[in-house]
């Protein structure tokens, strides 16, 4: 059954903002979709929040919208776009519930629009656990025990027929939010209600508990004509307990025979068939007994996902691609594999092994608890391939960018003691945190004190547990006890032993011999690790190794095991004897990509890389990628002439810069795009003799030592904060009482604005510093502090431009709405400026073009700008691709990535034809997401230190508007009615009676705590008081558990003023009612409500980036 | 692992060396050196009789994770029936529940000359350019071995089948179920293709046959002869049996001529079903020719259509070589295609009530999806009887 010939117009959804358990895997599927679908002749019109997308280009499809995905937005497009059908499947759980609301309401039927690549009643049989089980147990196959709770007392009777422990899973909610473990009955009625309160059909699944199973999922996708094939299985080494977003986990699956394989294909056959998956790819998550072979069915999704982006990387094959071709009415039999030629109906088989290892941010999250469950906690992952499961385990160990080398020891790097100490604080405990203490010096255990330690450290998943499994082995545990506390199946612990051993066999040897290195490299020995067991530079072994002929090769990802001959050049490093990159001839780039995504470096700088890509190819430069992130656009093999997955490390970087420079001429790298993560590469990069495009490496020192950087500004007369650098704690206090406080205290290179903060007074600032100078010991080596004045109430101001050297166009000036203080990666954006005035405006697009030329930037730079009384400081300068590139290419309209790659490879702007473009005429914002939620215990409040995962974009013509669309696409429904709730510290008291008055005129109730509403009652406001927490019931956390509050503006100062307004301010996150805690926040959100007030109407006007970059012109 | 690795080498007939470490059985062996893709099923690849003296490298590079099990092994002696085994990282350790052996010493007790450590890579794309080839493992010198695999006998026109056929008629009895596991998860795999009751007798001339084959006879109803290869049509009319069934085993079809003329005195008399070289011996006793393929379809992700039903059917296959499809013009439907190069994966001749099929419907290792085909053997045989 060929192409479907009567539709034409489809509709996709994408995912949204990047959250914990939905990132940019589905960028990616949805860019394959887009692109395979608009390959077949389709007419596709795309929604998506997202501004950070690939899929949002306005050049990859006809029509693009960047609006809320909620039922309202969706009706107007569908309304306005009259598509024949919906394609949901590519966008996550996001899109699939979102599809599922619109057919219940009847839009898709009204409109005629067929939903296809899923059907209504699949999607429900998979995300509804009882008729999940009922399908699952008429097939034949068994789900843990289980029953649906309501109520505590519901659990409770369900727990009579499990027994403990058991597992909680709210339903409709994804990455397991709202999920745990409940061992003990006492736990049981607070962890109900946390996943009550999760799920939006407020119902959970109570499960009996397979902890410690084996955790197997495969990776599937059926054609209307049932034909069916397993892409990829994937085994977690992590077992049965750990959220599989969570867990390390290995393709193929290791420990199986085939006879046990074959049942779980079996039965993921007939999942797919009784759940009504006609078409695409889905995945289906196995538990199976270690004893006895028990096999379990635990779940399935419906859809492409995580792990189908993974499997898709891990095998080449491009399940997305297929299932959208799949969803219009191709069988798998009419299909290419792209890789080989040969057809797409079979199932691809891996002569490599890949490992995917989760990359976390608890660092962030202080106070959080660091036990990994059933609720996702990572922010990003990196894959790895190797030949074995040593190697490829080691590459993604030094893929994380955690201060790995490989599996290295931690015994002299964390304090084991005071890990085996500590209490992991309960999911539901709504104190503050406690005050982050310096960590206490005393030496590390050792001996049978280190075993004893390691042996309780294990028992609990974290974060680095394999880290702290391979110190077990080293301190002398045993597999079989180590396999007894973990669960993790003897096998892999065997491999890992395998590379402890290596370890000691590598310190011991009198020298390096050439097959002890190759031995020690098919292991998975980076030259880093070496160089530490060894006690010698990494650059020592580089020389050893080079003289003794020992460098990798380049192995293909063919889908096939060689059995055919691979097309597409999408290569993995290994040491075998005979390399397959078949380097062209051609004049090539090589772009360094950004790494895992974490919190402060994510799908904003995956974008820009694309970008890069596509610039050079419209130049006939080859482009070669490397990057080791699975979840990207720009790991997959059809966006770059070819593509390396590899570490990004100057080991790994290197050594493709050797074999793409073999033949062809290598014009250079780019390290700008890709975040911090290249950029640290740059330096040693160019002493290797590496050619670096664009920006010296010397001009962006330049912008980023203090001293240097001081200097650069006195030269061409600019104004910045006051400000000192400090070694050493005494050091920090002087000068911050010489500048005055409150200070901004920073470690120098810093991402995201790790163990940044503002000190009010000097005791905070004493307790701050300690941290702050480790943070920088961790990232850099060099423990110095930036000590910068803070400028209260000072509006931030964030420039994107490009430069070719003598020229700059500027691409965006962003006005936070946040004052100064929130981390620009935090705050919301507003393009183009909406308070400052056109002389301000025109000084700080003067400054930055004077510093763009003063540093000879050739590509892209940011600058962050405060001003304040009209005077214009210059906060920090980044001359490189920002996090804001996306956001400003989707607001006007100009590719800021891909002028700027031109640019890097010689072209000027004049050549470009490049001019400032006109302001545009609507405004655009730009707004954070946070994972809060996914951390009980830990306080919303913003500050300098970045915390959000994602972003989102509203657009409209004016401000106000463009606000209430931002936040219903950050999530927060804004109500029309109701009571806000108002507790403001004093500076802001003047502000929130205008914010008052202007609500209750349009029709709302304000309640306030005694301070404020004693300030709102003398305005003549009507207010009812209601009392802080501290004071006793009834109080505002009752009222908004109660549903009587609809919004909250909290804005709060001072340590124990945040401690007694914290539960508030969680209550409201976990109560799903929007939050404000700042007032300038809370004033845009009035001007908002007003907004929709005045226009009297729900109906949302939404249009397309393409027509809104029509109208203003570029 | 104590012991110091010794060095071992891998020779190809045409002159290509690799090296790695000695493993399994000491010694020094010669046979075809073929690949394989599947990722799981190493230990049905040692037993599988089709591999009867040929070097088997695996293509996924860990191998003996599971170890040896008692109820996996294909032959029906348990044995091992590869000559050689060559790995990229032999497992040091084995973990599952069923295991009750490790894989060195298993190979090493039979007689199994292994090697680990091989870029099995290189191996796979040299094979798969070059073709397959006569190769030599040892710890000789690595010219003495390029000499002994030039001195090995060609694969084409070497009848194996003698050394694999069993000497003498037995009877099978067992059943899929005395191998399934005992939880949840096996309905859906055991109910297809599950009969109740030996309402057929069915004759298998054994070339060297598949345990699971046998087995799954027997689970469509079907109570089981096996007989050697060189038994007799009129030998075999005499056990008066409702259906004759060809299996697959090694080496070159076109050598067994005793069975293809065996194949001639039967055809039209009793339904046939043949699977792998039956299905290649059926082919050539209606007249057809068969031909080596460069390096053989070995691997449990084939993909194969229905040509009737337009199916795609993912399946084990393991052999060199191949139908002629076009041979088959004027003598039998073409029923099935391989999907990647469009080479004969089934026949029907349905005046004949005869059919078979290149792949391995039985699978083990593989994936279960045409396990139907036991089923229309049976229906064949309930019209003619």
């Amino acid at each position: 059954m060929p192409r479907r010939d009567d539709i034409n117009r489809i509709l996709l959804i994408g995912s949204g903002p990047i959250v914990i358990g939905q990132a940019c895997e589905f960028d990616y599927s949805g860019t394959q979709g887009a692109k395979a679908l608009k390959g077949l002749g389709y007419d596709i019109v795309l929604v998506n929040s997202n501004p950070a997308t690939i899929m949002t280009d306005p050049d990859l499809v006809r029509r693009t919208y960047i609006e809320p995905l909620d039922i309202e937005s969706l009706t107007s497009i569908i309304e306005r776009e009259r598509p024949d059908a919906l394609l949901p499947t590519l966008g996550g759980q996001t899109a699939l519930n979102l599809a599922l609301e619109a057919h219940e309401r009847g839009v898709l039927s009204r409109h005629g629009v067929e939903l296809i690549g899923a059907q209504v009643d699949a999607i429900r049989r998979a995300e509804d656990r009882l008729l999940f089980k009922e399908a699952m147990s008429a097939a034949g196959l068994e789900c843990p025990r289980s029953g649906y709770a309501r109520t505590l007392e519901d659990a409770r009777a369900i727990v009579d027929m499990t027994g403990y422990p058991v597992i909680l899973r709210p339903s409709f909610t994804m990455g397991g939010t709202g999920g745990s473990v409940v061992t003990r009955p006492e736990e049981l009625a607070s962890r109900v209600e946390w996943a009550l309160q999760n799920s939006p059909t407020h119902e959970v699944l109570v499960e009996e508990s397979v902890i410690g199973w084996k955790e197997y999922e495969l990776e599937v996708i059926r054609d209307r004509a049932d034909n069916f094939i397993v892409v990829c299985s994937i085994e977690n080494v992590d077992p049965m307990g750990v959220h599989t977003g969570d867990s390390i986990t290995v393709a193929p699956a290791m420990t199986l025979t085939d006879r046990e394989y074959q049942r779980l294909r079996d039965a993921a056959r007939v999942v797919m068939h009784e759940i009504g998956v006609e078409t695409g790819g889905s995945n289906v998550q196995f538990a199976v007994n270690p004893a006895d072979g028990r096999m379990l069915v635990i779940e399935m999704n419906p859809r492409v996902s995580r792990s189908s982006a993974l499997a898709s990387k891990a095998t080449g094959y491009p399940i997305a691609k297929i299932a959208a071709k799949l969803a219009v009415g191709f069988t798998l039999d009419e299909l290419t594999n792209d890789i080989t030629g040969t057809s797409a109906a079979f199932e691809p088989t891996i002569d490599y092994v890949v490992v995917k290892w989760p990359r976390f941010a608890f660092e962030k999250f202080p106070g959080s608890d660091p036990t990994l469950g059933t609720q996702m906690k990572s922010v990003g992952e990196v894959m790895s391939i190797g030949r074995t499961f040593p190697e490829a385990l080691q590459k993604a160990a030094r893929s994380l960018e955690t201060g790995k080398t490989g599996l290295d020891s931690l015994v002299h790097r964390v304090d084991y003691w005071a890990l085996a100490e500590e209490k992991r604080p309960r999911d539901l405990q709504f104190e503050a945190p406690p005050a982050v203490q310096p960590r206490a010096s005393r030496p590390p255990p050792a001996g049978s004190d280190l075993a004893r330690v390691l042996e309780k450290l294990i028992a609990v998943p974290t974060a680095d547990r394999l880290f702290h499994v391979g110190d077990a082995l080293r301190a002398g545990l045993t597999v079989e006890r180590v396999h007894q506390r973990t669960g993790i199946d003897p096998w892999f612990l065997h491999q890992i032993a395998r590379i402890v051993t290596q370890e000691s066999v590598i310190a011991a040897a009198p020298e390096l011999t050439a097959d002890l290195l190759r031995e020690s490299k098919r292991l998975g020995f980076g030259d880093a690790q070496l160089a530490e067991l060894r006690g010698v530079t990494e650059a020592e072994i580089r020389d050893l190794r080079e003289r003794a002929g020992v460098r990798p090769v380049f192995g293909r990802v063919d889908t096939c095991a060689a059995e055919f001959v691979a097309r597409t050049p999408y290569l993995y490093s290994t040491y075998e004897t005979e390399s397959e990159s078949e380097v062209t001839l051609r004049r090539k780039v090589i772009i360094l990509g950004g790494g895992p995504n974490r919190i402060g470096q994510g799908i904003e700088f995956d974008y820009c890389c694309c970008h890069a890509v596509f610039a050079l190819r419209e130049l006939g430069i080859e482009t070669v990628m490397i990057n080791c992130n699975p979840e990207t656009v720009s790991t997959d093999y059809d966006t770059s002439d070819r593509l390396y997955f590899e570490p990004l490390t100057l080991e790994d970087v290197l050594a493709v810069c050797r074999e793409e420079a073999a033949q062809g001429e290598l014009l250079g790298v780019i390290v700008q795009f890709g975040g911090q993560t290249p950029l640290k590469l740059a330096v040693p990069l160019e002493r290797n003799g590496v050619r670096l495009l664009g920006t010296t490496a010397d001009a962006i020192d330049r912008a980023e030592d203090r001293a240097r950087f001081d200097a650069l500004l006195q030269k061409l007369g600019l104004r910045r904060p006051r400000a000192g650098i400090a070694h050493h704690g005494e050091d920090a206090v002087r000068i911050a009482k010489e500048i005055g406080l409150p200070v901004l205290v920073r470690p120098s290179y810093v991402l995201g604005g790790r163990a940044m903060m503002i000190c009010w007074t000097e005791d905070e600032l004493e307790a701050y510093v300690g941290l702050a100078i480790e943070a920088a010991r961790e990232e850099r080596g060099s423990p110095s502090l930036l000590i910068d004045e803070f400028l209260k109430n000072a509006i931030e101001v964030d420039v994107d431009c490009v430069a070719d050297g003598r020229r700059v166009v500027i691409g965006g000036v962003m006005q936070h709405v946040e004052a100064a203080g929130i981390h620009s990666g935090d705050s919301t954006s507003v393009l183009p400026p909406y308070s400052l005035d056109s002389e301000v405006v025109a000084e700080i697009e003067e400054q930055a073009r004077l510093l763009a030329l003063e540093l000879g930037v050739i590509g892209l730079m940011n600058v962050q700008f405060a001003v304040k009384d009209r005077q214009v400081y210059v906060i920090e300068v980044n001359p490189r691709a920002s996090r804001t590139v996306p956001f400003v290419a989707k607001a006007t309209g100009r590719p800021l990535a891909k002028i700027a790659a031109k640019v890097m490879v010689g072209r000027t702007l004049d050549d470009l034809d490049l001019k400032d473009g006109p302001i545009p005429m609507h405004v655009s914002i730009k707004e954070s997401v946070f994972p809060f939620s996914k951390f009980p215990g830990v306080d919303t409040l913003l500050g300098p230190e970045m915390r959000s995962t994602g972003e989102v974009m509203g657009v409209a013509t004016a401000m106000s508007l463009a606000f209430a669309k931002s936040t219903s696409a950050a999530g927060m429904v804004l109500p029309d009615r109701g009571r806000v709730f108002l507790s403001v510290r004093d500076e802001d008291k003047p502000a929130v009676c205008h914010v008052a008055r202007r609500l209750r005129n349009i029709g709302f109730d304000i309640v306030a705590t005694d301070g404020t509403a004693r300030v709102i009652a003398k305005a003549r406001i009507p207010v009812e008081r209601l009392n802080k927490v501290a004071e006793g019931s009834p109080h505002a956390v009752d009222a908004i558990n109660a549903g009587r509050i609809q919004v909250v503006i909290n804005t709060t100062h001072g340590a124990q003023a945040i401690r007694d307004s914290y539960s508030i301010r969680r209550h409201a996150l976990l109560a799903r009612i929007p939050y404000f805690t700042t007032v300038e926040a809370a004033l845009a959100v009035t001007d908002a409500l007003e907004a929709r007030h005045l226009l009297g109407d729900r109906s949302v006007a939404v249009r397309s980036v393409q027509e809104w970059h029509a109208r203003t012109g570029r | 692992m104590s012991n110091e690795p010794r060095r071992a080498y891998l020779a190809l007939a045409d002159g290509t060396v690799f090296s790695g470490t000695a493993w399994g059985a000491a010694g020094s062996v010669t046979g075809e050196v073929v690949f394989t893709t599947g990722m799981t099923g190493y230990q049905e690849v040692l037993t599988d009789p089709s591999y009867f003296g040929q070097l088997v490298t695996m293509t996924t590079p860990h191998i003996g994770n599971t170890g040896i099990n008692g109820r996996d092994p294909e032959s029906l002696d348990s044995r091992p029936r590869v000559s050689g085994f060559i790995v990229r990282d032999p497992s040091p350790v084995a973990s599952n529940w069923r295991t009750v052996e490790d894989l060195d010493p298993y190979l090493a007790r039979h007689g199994v000359v292994g090697i680990g450590g091989v870029d099995t890579r290189r191996l796979t794309r040299h094979l798969r350019d070059h073709g397959a080839q006569n190769g030599c493992i040892g710890t000789e010198a690595p010219d003495s071995l390029v000499d002994r695999a030039r001195a090995a006998p060609s694969m084409a026109g070497l009848d194996l089948v003698a050394q694999v056929s069993p000497k003498s008629r037995y009877a099978f009895t067992e059943s899929r179920e005395d191998w399934a596991v005992p939880f949840g998860g096996d309905r859906p795999f055991l109910a297809s293709g599950r009969a109740t009751g030996a309402r057929f007798h069915v004759v298998a001339l054994d070339f060297g046959a598949k345990r699971h084959i046998l087995r799954c006879l027997v689970d469509a109803g079907c109570r089981v002869t096996g007989v050697p290869a060189s038994t007799t049509a009129e030998e075999i009319l005499a056990l008066a049996p409702d259906g004759i069934f060809l299996s697959n085993g090694p080496g070159d079809p076109a050598a067994v001529t005793y069975a293809i003329s065996t194949i001639r005195g039967l055809l039209g008399k009793r339904p046939i079903f043949g699977i792998c070289l039956g299905h290649q011996l059926l082919a050539l006793a209606l007249g057809a020719q068969t031909f080596k393929l460069k390096f053989g379809h070995r691997g449990l992700n084939q993909p194969v259509q229905d040509l009737v039903s337009r199916r795609v059917e993912i399946t084990l296959q393991n052999h060199g070589f191949v139908v002629d499809v076009a041979s088959l013009a004027g003598r039998a439907h073409s029923t099935h295609l391989h999907l990647n190069d469009g080479t004969s994966e089934g026949l029907a001749i349905p005046d004949a009530r005869a059919f078979s099929v290149q792949y391995h419907p039985e699978a083990a290792a593989g994936p279960h999806d045409a396990l139907y085909l036991f089923e229309r053997f049976t229906a064949a045989m309930t019209e003619a009887a």
